[in-house]
């Protein structure tokens, strides 16, 4: 709780919690999906302040965590080839493939580079004519634009060596496989407010009908989360269950629509698979056929890959909010973020490496004798 | 990254046909895609993802979302994140460990 004592809207966050403990009569448990929004509630400690009544319950919102097993050794067999410039966002450097790491690849001498925007991927793909550039194009909603933006860009600059390894994920299909999985728990969600700049909230109202869940729009400070938990008891003791804005700074109801129309041009919608979920049908993005000359899959055909996932890590447990990751038995022993036996545990959006950084880790002990 | 910044335009400019803009997130200022917000004015604050502007915001909230972004350590990770990464657009660098 240092965090929130050194912050100056402290005050303020404890005044929410104090008014979440005053409505709240009965037990509840809220998924946040997006990792940004678990990693801010951690850090944080803002399920500290909450009442014991709320639980927070840590979905599968972190792209890099997601990204399926045979994605990540594609991209490092594509990574390894030495006609390659392999570029990536950061977080995917050190997520494990069956064997190896995309860190691993750079050191022994594959060229491998970070990049803060796919558009610095097209920049080095003009800067170097004479070699393949291939951008690794994960994320939600939010990022999505920005990838396909990148592919119009570099056809408009006529590049004939860039492409980009698609693993797009997408929120509303998650949300549904939440709800369906037998045992699920959740009574509430708080959807994340930057996927919802891009795709507004229109698909919500539905899932909050089929389902009975109320869904609030939530951004990602300290005030703006405990807001949204605010409005989901809100709703949950009246036993209503309808969308809510609770981040209209940022977020309108029709979203991006600019942005949405690049993605209409460019993405299909395709089944995915999660890792440690498994597939969700329509639940992500793949290049359409009008853009195949960019897209990696096609350019690097690699069809024998054999995926290999730790016995160790329950990451699956863990994206699903079946398992807190202290109650995994690996968790600050041999799973560390020096040595992750599971995405989960690298990312700085992942459950397991924000307990860990966050030194949720003390909770160790009792969680873990309780087992065998 | 997940995580968007607010961010001021400082300068916009067109480059081969596409929107781009100079924006400033506190003491970095970075090049930035302004395409989804064609009507997006010099002056105005957004929020960026990924280089990308995606979302409007006004000056009061903005201001105050960077604030608390820096009082709790996330500014700072994110405009080195946007720093770090520059080197290895220009060339292949020596593997650094995170
Ligand atoms: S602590 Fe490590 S091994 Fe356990 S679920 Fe998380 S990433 Fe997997």
């Amino acid at each position: 709780m240092k965090y929130l004592d050194e912050y100056r809207d402290g005050q303020k966050c404890r005044r929410l919690a104090d008014e979440i403990s005053r409505l709240v009569t009965r037990p509840w448990s809220i998924m946040e999906v997006c990792g940004g929004q678990t990693h801010s509630i951690i850090r944080n400690g803002i399920d500290q302040i909450l009442p014991d009544e709320i639980t927070m319950i840590h979905g599968p919102g972190c792209p890099v965590c997601v990204t399926p097993l045979k994605m990540i050794d594609r991209a490092l067999s594509i990574a390894a080839r030495p006609e390659v410039i392999f570029c990536s966002f950061g977080d995917m450097l050190r997520v494990p493939g069956s064997k190896d790491d995309l860190f691993r690849i750079r050191a022994a001498g594959g060229d491998v580079r970070l990049v803060y925007s796919p558009l610095d991927a097209v920049t080095i793909a003009q800067d170097n004519p004479d070699r393949e550039v291939v951008f690794f194009a994960i994320g939600f909603e939010t990022t999505a634009p920005a990838n396909a933006m990148a592919v119009k860009i570099a056809a408009r600059r006529g590049l004939s060596n860039f492409s980009m390894l698609v693993s797009h994920v997408l929120v509303p299909p998650a949300i549904e496989a939440i709800m369906r999985a037998p045992g699920c728990r959740v009574n509430a969600f708080l959807a994340a407010g930057h996927v919802c700049c891009v795709t507004g909230f229109r698909q919500y109202p539905p899932l909050c009908e089929q389902y009975g869940v109320p869904i609030v729009v939530t951004g990602f400070e300290p005030l703006d989360i405990l807001e949204g938990i605010r409005r989901a008891v809100v709703q949950l003791e009246n036993g209503q269950a309808f969308v809510e804005n609770a981040y209209a700074r940022v977020v309108s109801e029709q979203g991006n629509t600019a942005a949405q129309a690049v993605l209409d041009e460019v993405f299909q919608v395709t089944d995915r698979g999660w890792r440690g979920i498994g597939v969700i049908p329509r639940s992500g993005w793949k290049l359409s056929d009008t853009w195949r000359d960019f897209d990696a899959e096609y350019r690097f055909p690699a069809d024998d890959i054999q995926t290999c996932e730790s016995d160790r890590c329950r990451a699956g447990e863990v994206l699903q909010g079946t398992i807190r990751p202290d109650q995994c038995e690996a968790f600050g022993r041999e799973c560390t973020p020096r040595t992750p036996l599971g995405a989960t545990m690298v990312s700085s959006e992942g459950a397991c490496a924000a307990y860990y950084n966050y030194g949720r880790f003390v909770a160790l002990e009792p969680a873990s004798s309780g087992r065998s | 990254m997940c995580l968007a910044v607010p961010g001021c335009v400082e300068e916009i400019y067109d480059e081969a046909g596409t929107r781009m803009g100079r924006v400033r997130f506190g003491s970095v200022v970075r090049d930035v895609c302004l395409a989804y917000l064609p009507d997006l004015q010099v002056g105005e604050y957004t929020i960026v993802h990924v280089g990308f502007a995606i979302s409007r915001i006004d000056e009061e909230s903005a201001q105050k979302t960077l604030q608390t972004f820096d009082e709790l350590g996330l500014l700072e990770e994110e405009l080195e994140e946007m720093q770090r990464t520059s080197s290895d657009t220009r060339s292949s660098s020596a593997p650094t460990p995170r």
